[in-house]
């Protein structure tokens, strides 16, 4: 027990699972009010302005797409976190992965000669290679030589970001593109196909959803996915158990790294058509994700539904920035804040707190309290 | 209930401490239900009780590190709040914890200037050299200032940790199971000790749990059982077997029934092992043995003498650097942990919480690590829940594990069924080899007969049994030939039966080597 003011902290050996969504719901909950402090501050009604938000975003079937298209890359990058958060990889390099895969995918796009219609089924393939690739070397630096895996990732993040722009401003150059930092446009056979009247790429959607499940399924009921746990939870256990911690890390990185590869091939054939800058291609899905795995606990499954949250928030960010003349940051203090709370009602989740006064002779008596 | 009467002394001056009524709670447990206790001057007091009965909770609430939900504490016949261990210790209570806590680096004479408001800010370790001659004098507590704590035996580091207790004045010394990690021979000594300290008008709290010990130094003994004082006797008016009844509530059998030892082929052998800590210093240094099927072969010594990475070695979990290591016949040396598993050698290891178990995982979950990667639990890369849940039960019937459903987290076990669900892993599938560390460390009466129980039908079923403990009483019970270690080397192996305490002791204590034959 701990003693902080007049509270008094129990150890909560394991939350209940209402304990942990009304734990996160509130979290986010005070985050927004919190973040109306901002409207404020900018002459704006916070009440008036989360209302005109929720009717820009959800008036419309079209502006309710855009939360559905921000939301595909944010599952498909979160999936793959929550996998690497249970084997305790902090994998923080999803973006990089990301342009790793949109990289992949616009090289296939534009100079491999291959028929119409294979053209985007090896895009998705090289896309998956080129994050896995890119998210393997931090997983096989920290089993061979115990390199931190938080930096690594973070690096090379860095790194595949300066290579996208070496590539869009020097050899991947479009010679039609009038000087811009672009590449050439996509052929008509590597886009994507929308959802009738939106930008809503359905077939990355699709893709996203059901991996999720699947990730769920191998976490669950598959060998590998009982090595990742046990790895995860205790890794002096999966030493003893014989565990093979190369394979069980890489093959986690492979998945987690694959999957933000494919969201960058889902932004390059689905939004943008070509490569352009890293800024341009992501805006921080990769960031984000981490977020939206965090949230969802290392579910795979509820990732999906942490992400459409998220994607409500780069949504309403779109909004603010045109409608209320909100400056473009907004989304990020928005994030921010949420991942801030996120982790500080961790507490309220291990932890349960009681009221508990003070008596003159010094003994504590407690009182039960919320 | 109301208060209880205490014993009564019409004559004596007030006690050095008196705990009355102390309740503490933590989520879940009562540990200290109206606990009340007293030490007077000139008396050592001892405190019994299993492991998770109270005493360290009762123990830490007089040192100040906890505070009790409610009760009083009285010391020298004054009512005082103690919250810290600082205002124990200018209250005239010293503790030696069980694990030391000493900077292992420095000095004696640093280590007692410490923390000390007597140390002088100028050469600080001098002035105090002095004092601590004249202390070790006084009490028969050779030690030498300048000596690095590193280069100190265990004892010797205890001899330490009491003085810094006396030169912070301590009137009431508490003392956390002071002979867990002595040689009998050093337990003698301590308690020449102790006794010089009883003479000069100290109190001394004596927490233990084994009987023989309180019944040869203590003049009261108080027994604790989950929580709550059963009661207080003089040393002089009881005996071994009341004070087992009072700590486990029942009758208990001192002498476990035991076949004659028929042992077979050789399943273990270990020749000329070289093996280096995780300080990359040399722990192991050439040792040789062999088990036989049907055997129990102890390991006494302690700790830090080279069992740890010795068990570490035959289970693949740290590298031999020399030696070879034989499993049925076939080399095995510095193979994985998975092949020695498959092979059929079980472990159950000394830290069965951080490594023995998945605490997050379920406990059927738990039941299958190491096994989880073949059939019947796995097929084809697939779980076989069916499989998985059927064996769960079967084990936990079998073993008698307490758990409200076989998917309950680990983590909610009891010690005690969390060893019992190591051994019903580890012991699934006739093992060959049974590698066990300190198998009953830290487990109350009941569960500790219980694995013992377990581990003398292994060896009557024909595997060889390694059994690494520090409980000296357990290694002559439980063994049918002991090797002791010291050093990193075997210093002797004897056959139980001709064992003596003394022997061993002296083994070691590294004083004495045997030929092996």
């Amino acid at each position: 027990m701990k003693r902080i003011g007049p509270f008094l902290l129990e150890p909560r050996l394991s939350p209940s699972r209402a304990t942990v969504f009304l734990v996160s719901a509130l979290s986010v909950a005070v985050a927004l009010l919190l973040a109306s402090l901002i409207f404020w501050g900018y002459g704006l009604n916070p009440w008036r302005a989360y209302a005109a938000i929720g009717r820009g975003v959800f008036g419309s079937w079209p502006s309710f797409s855009e939360v559905l298209r921000r939301a595909i890359p944010l599952i498909l990058c979160g999936v793959g976190l929550t996998l690497a958060f249970r084997a305790q990889f902090w994998n923080i390099g999803a973006e990089g992965q990301l342009l790793a895969g949109a990289t992949a995918a616009t090289g296939v796009a534009l100079f491999l000669p291959v028929p119409d219609g294979l053209r985007l089924p090896l895009m998705f393939l090289f896309g998956f290679l080129a994050g896995a690739v890119w998210a393997v070397i931090p997983a096989l630096l920290r089993v061979k030589l115990g390199v931190n895996d938080v930096i690594s990732t973070l690096m090379l993040n860095y790194v595949m970001s300066y290579i996208v722009e070496w590539l869009v401003h020097g050899p991947w150059k479009g010679p039609t593109m009038r000087g811009f930092a672009y590449t050439d446009a996509f052929p008509l056979s590597a886009r994507l196909s929308y959802l009738p009247g939106t930008r809503v790429h359905w077939l990355t959607l699709v893709l996203g959803v059901a991996l999720a499940f699947v990730v769920a399924f191998l976490l669950a009921r598959t060998r590998l996915g009982y090595e990742i746990r046990v790895v995860g939870q205790n890794p002096d256990a999966g030493r003893y158990a014989g565990i093979n911690f190369t394979l069980v890390l890489s093959f986690v990185m492979v998945i987690s790294g694959g999957l933000a590869g494919l969201a960058g091939v889902g932004e390059v054939a689905g939004i943008h058509w070509r490569l352009r800058s890293p800024a341009h291609i992501s805006m921080g899905y990769g960031y984000t994700a981490i977020i939206v795995a965090w949230l969802a606990r290392g579910s795979p499954v509820a990732a999906i539904f942490t992400a459409l949250l998220f994607g409500l928030i780069f949504a309403a960010g779109d909004y603010m920035k045109t409608v209320l003349n909100l400056p473009f940051q907004i989304t990020g203090v928005f994030n921010g804040l949420i991942l801030f709370f996120l982790i500080g009602f961790d507490i309220l989740m291990f932890w349960r707190v009681r009221i508990a006064r003070k008596e003159k002779e010094g003994v504590w008596t407690s009182q039960a309290g919320s | 209930m109301g208060p209880r009467e205490l014993p009564h002394d019409p004559t004596s001056r007030p006690a050095l401490v008196l705990l009355k009524d102390i309740t503490k709670s933590f989520p879940g447990v009562l540990a200290n239900d109206r606990v009340t206790f007293e030490v007077r001057p000139g008396e050592i007091h001892a405190l019994l009780g299993e492991n998770g009965a109270g005493k360290t909770t009762l123990m830490n609430i007089l040192y100040g590190l906890y505070r009790p939900d409610s009760g009083e504490i009285w010391i020298k016949g004054k009512r005082v709040n103690i919250r810290s261990p600082r205002d124990a210790i200018h209250l005239g209570i010293g503790m030696v914890h069980q694990h030391f806590k000493l900077v292992l680096p420095h000095t004696v004479a640093e280590n007692v200037a410490l923390g000390f408001w007597g140390t002088p800010f100028w050469a600080p370790a001098k002035a105090i050299a002095q004092k601590i001659r004249e202390l070790s004098q006084l009490y028969g507590l050779p030690v030498d200032p300048d000596r690095r704590i590193w280069e100190l035996s265990a004892g010797e580091q205890q001899r330490v940790e009491i003085l810094k207790a006396l030169i912070r004045g301590a009137e009431v010394l508490i003392l956390d199971e002071p002979t867990s990690v002595l040689t009998p021979q050093e337990t003698a000594e301590l308690f020449k000790v102790l006794s010089r300290m009883k003479e000069e008008g100290h109190g001394i709290i004596f927490i233990s749990h084994k009987l023989d010990e309180v019944l040869a130094i203590a003049d009261r003994i108080t027994v604790m059982r989950r929580g709550k004082v059963v009661g207080t006797v003089l040393a002089k008016d009881t005996n071994k077997a009341e004070l087992a009844r009072m700590m486990v509530g029942r009758e208990v059998v001192f002498r476990l029934s035991k076949a004659v030892c028929q042992p077979g082929e050789a399943a273990l052998r270990v020749e000329d092992l070289h093996a280096r800590n995780d300080r990359g210093l040399p722990a192991l240094k050439g040792v040789s043995f062999h088990i036989c099927r049907g055997e129990i072969l102890g390991i006494a010594g302690i700790a830090g003498n080279g069992q740890r990475e010795l068990v570490e070695v035959l289970t693949g979990l740290r590298r031999a650097e020399k030696g070879r290591v034989f499993l049925l016949g076939r080399e095995v040396t510095n193979r994985s942990p998975r092949l020695l598993s498959d092979l059929g050698c079980a472990h159950v290891p000394e830290e069965r919480i951080r490594m023995g178990i998945v605490p997050a995982l379920s406990v059927e979950e738990n039941l299958i690590l190491k096994k989880h990667h073949r059939p019947p639990f796995c097929r084809h890369f697939f779980l076989r829940t069916a499989a998985i849940r059927a064996f769960a039960q079967k084990s936990i019937e079998e073993y008698g594990i307490m758990t409200p459903s076989p998917r309950t987290p680990a983590k909610l076990l009891s010690g005690g069924n969390i060893q019992r669900l190591i051994l019903a892993r580890e012991l699934s599938g006739k093992p060959a080899v049974v590698i066990a560390a300190h198998p009953t460390y830290g487990l109350d009466v009941g569960a500790t007969e219980q694995i013992r129980q377990i581990l003398l039908r292994q060896r009557e079923e024909g595997a060889a049994v390694l059994l690494v403990s520090e409980d000296l009483d357990e290694i002559m019970e439980l063994s049918d030939r002991i090797a002791v270690m010291f050093r990193g080397e075997i210093m002797g192996i004897l056959p139980a039966a001709e064992a003596t305490l003394e022997e061993i002791g002296l083994m070691m204590a590294g004083e004495r080597r045997v030929q092996v034959p």
